[in-house]
């Protein structure tokens, strides 16, 4: 049975949702740390194809050949003190009576299987390093809509998977893609046919339960052209006095005339480094969102980017980060226009409370030959109390003059008249505070689905309560 | 019935037009408030009681706005001596949204701006907040069916656009159209007293007749009004019980609606004359309000 951890006192009692733990029975769990046994002992686990497990093996090489990155946030992983592969059960269920009793419960107490009834075309499930549940609506998979986690993807689709993995982010981008190319386990595979729309969203939930976990899930969708979906993922964990680390790598193809918006809500216990790579590339015409709330982890470093490949492609990133009392979210975007004709809007909201900190980094790069190419970015930070910190590093590099480029940023504090015009309607100090911040995130909040939009809304509150006296 | 003592005006039951009820009272007794370690109201007395409407007039930085915010509690607005008293309990000792919970109300003058924050979920908090006093912080709302009814009456009531509702806070209102959203707001909340702050300023005629109108409309004469105004037309469907004219921090003279209008047919000048003393106190420095 699930057991709920003690409360701890610097957190009200209704935050402790997702702060609960089973206990740890698996199939197999491989030993700590991080070397070339471990690493071909996953591939071999999993019956992988010579080339990934090449591609594995290689990768690690480049993650042990790059330095930890110097910027951001302060990275204190020990990388040899973390369990790099938990397969939590056999085989994944196709129906949740085929998932174990105990991890059942989990995803029915975190609201999966009753969200899947009501709203979502597809959900995967993963569990530590595996999807335990997979579901698709069957007009979909008719229609020849494939919803896949990974690892099948790779034995049933391999010819696709071949094609694109790690074409738009090589284990070589950076030291975390290479440790996920390594040790990459899970995450979703999507394929969308041409003209195809996937209405409701699809929607992927990811669970850490061990200590010391590392997860790696690797992402991979293609929207082929003139279709369209909407990809939706939630990531919780209980909290533990030692770190976790969550690196996941997200790789997203929008062919010309293409849709695709990618929904992250991500509430990670204030114990897990989450360093996650996220790249799009866009192709004529195709219109690329991120759409990205960061609310949890210890540290957050991530950057969705949108790559612009032909005319007409369109990026649109927007992310709202919440740093409380010793966390530090490093987000932002990044927009590459690398064709003439194209667009791109950037909008990012932080807050920062109890000595928290939040900064936005985002890069606009435009191409030489990108000419009339648009982009606009807006940053705002609200700082809630002066114990709190945010910053902005803003890069823009311009290789082309014929261009239209936007930078917007402002830092604000609860303004004292605010408070009072709602408090003298009757709104507690408290509640006065949560309403500013609800309307200081509105602009991605109305992005947003109306189910995520009212958990949005909720997290923000239980993040709010106890903020002022 | 409850019988409240107020001394020397005691009197606890209106039967002016007939009826007769149980009278709410607000109270300001000697009141004095600094603002950043200036004082601004030397001693002011002023009792009201539901029912009644009076007009607060005075030159810019005599204090009238000041009182206005002492009442409700505005951090800034420091207590130095005195008393304010609804129905004979200490609001000095209440914080802003308590005081509300009271039954106190202020339109404001300046209303800011809360981006992001529709007009209709901001009032729902704020009324459900009122008629449940006792709510804590993430209970049960007034249900949204039922408040969207009501909101809808009232702004048809008011000639508002269905619109409005769904308008973030007086974010990029016209400043017809913050005055408005304030009576629209008094009207949701249903205050016992309510205090207007100017709220003809800014207003060509027709929007300051059109806002005196909404204020009787409302129900204005079943609460304490304290209108502060320069204007006749405000007062044009609300005529003052009584005048107060505040100079140099006190109200050095209270009269019926005749006093009204001598003051905005021949301003301040006899005023000042007659209290010379007073009238010294009155900073007048351009652009800051008292």
């Amino acid at each position: 049975m699930p057991a709920v951890l003690a409360n701890k006192p610097d957190l009200p009692g209704e935050i402790n949702k997702y702060d609960f733990r089973n206990d740890e029975r698996y199939v197999f769990k491989a030993r700590k740390g991080l070397d070339r046994l471990i690493v071909a002992e996953i591939s071999e686990m999993k019956g992988e194809p010579r080339w990934m497990r090449d591609f594995r093996l290689k990768a690690l090489e480049i993650f042990e050949s790059k330095p930890t990155p110097a910027w951001g946030g302060n990275i204190d992983v020990d990388f040899q003190d973390i369990y790099y592969y938990i397969k939590p059960t056999e085989r994944q269920g196709r129906s949740w009576d085929e998932v174990p009793e105990e991890i059942k419960t989990t995803f029915d107490r975190l609201g999966i299987p009753d969200a899947e009834k009501k709203y979502l075309a597809g959900v995967k499930a993963q569990y530590e390093s595996e999807v335990v549940y997979g579901s698709l609506r069957e007009e979909l998979s008719k229609q020849g809509v494939i919803f896949t986690d990974m690892d099948s993807a790779l034995r049933e689709h391999p010819d696709l998977v071949r094609e694109y993995f790690s074409t738009i982010i090589p284990p070589s981008d950076n030291k975390f893609a290479a440790l996920n190319s390594a040790v990459w386990s899970g995450g979703s595979f999507i394929y969308v046919p041409p003209g195809v729309k996937v209405e409701f969203p699809l929607q992927a939930y990811f669970r850490i339960n061990a200590a010391n976990m590392g997860q790696f899930e690797r992402t991979l969708i293609i929207i082929d052209e003139g279709a369209y979906a909407h990809y939706v993922e939630g990531c919780t964990a209980p909290m533990y006095s030692t770190e976790s680390l969550h690196s996941a790598v997200v790789e997203v193809i929008a062919k010309r005339g293409a849709r695709v918006r990618y929904t992250t809500i991500q509430n990670w216990a204030n114990n897990i480094y989450n360093l996650v790579t996220k790249r799009a590339m866009a192709y004529q015409d195709a219109l690329v969102e991120w759409v990205d709330g960061n609310l949890g982890s210890r540290l957050t470093m991530k950057y969705p980017s949108v790559y612009m490949m032909e005319p007409g492609a369109r990026g649109e990133i927007l992310s709202v980060a919440f740093a409380s009392a010793g966390q530090h979210q490093d987000a932002g975007a990044k927009v590459v226009h690398c064709a003439p004709h194209t667009s791109s809007r950037i909008v990012s909201k932080s807050i920062s409370k109890n000595g928290g900190r939040s900064s936005y980094r985002g890069l606009v790069k435009i191409e030489r030959g990108a000419k009339k190419s648009k982009s606009n970015v807006v940053c705002d930070a609200l700082i809630l109390d002066p114990q709190s910190r945010s910053d902005t590093y803003p890069y823009i590099e311009l290789e082309e003059q014929d261009v239209m480029v936007g930078h917007e940023a402002s830092v604000s504090r609860i303004g004292e008249e605010q408070l009072f015009y709602l408090t003298s309607r009757g709104l507690s100090e408290a509640e006065a505070s949560t309403m500013i911040v609800s309307g200081f995130i509105e602009p991605l909040v109305r992005e947003l689905p109306m189910e995520y939009a009212v958990e949005m809304n909720r997290l923000i509150q239980l993040q709010m309560e106890g903020t002022v006296g | 019935m409850r019988f409240i003592d107020v001394g020397s005006l005691s009197s606890s039951v209106d039967s002016r037009d007939g009826r007769a009820w149980t009278r709410d009272v607000l109270a300001v007794r000697d009141l004095h408030v600094s603002v950043a370690g200036k004082p601004i109201l030397r001693g002011i007395d002023l009792v009201i009681r539901r029912g009644e409407t009076h007009a607060l007039m005075g030159p810019n930085g005599s204090g009238k706005s000041t009182l206005g915010l002492a009442i409700l509690g505005h951090p800034a607005y420091e207590v130095t001596h005195g008393v304010v008293e609804l129905n004979g309990e200490n609001l000095l000792e209440l914080e802003p949204h308590e005081r509300a919970r009271r039954g106190l109300f202020m339109a404001f003058q300046r209303p800011v701006t809360i981006p992001g924050v529709k007009m209709a979920d901001f009032l729902r908090h704020a009324a459900s907040n009122l008629r449940n006093p006792a709510r804590k912080e993430g209970e049960e709302l007034i249900p949204m069916r039922q408040f969207r009814k009501e909101l809808r009456e009232r702004m048809d009531q008011l000639r508002m656009d269905p619109d409005f509702a769904r308008r973030y806070v007086n974010d990029g209102f016209s400043g017809g159209e913050m005055k408005r959203a304030e009576i629209l707001q008094m009207a949701i909340l249903r205050p016992k007293f309510a205090i207007l702050d100017e709220t003809d300023s800014g207003l060509d005629v027709d929007a300051v007749k059109l806002a005196s109108q909404s204020i009787a409309e409302i129900g204005g004469r079943e609460m304490g009004l304290l209108i502060i105004t320069h204007h006749e037309r405000l007062l044009e469907h609300n005529r003052p019980d009584f005048t107060h004219v505040i100079l140099g921090g006190r109200i050095v003279e209270t009269g019926g609606p005749e006093l009204a209008e001598e003051l905005y047919r021949h301003g301040y000048d006899r005023i000042r004359a007659q209290y010379p003393e007073a009238a010294a106190l009155t900073a007048e420095p351009a652009g800051t309000k008292g």
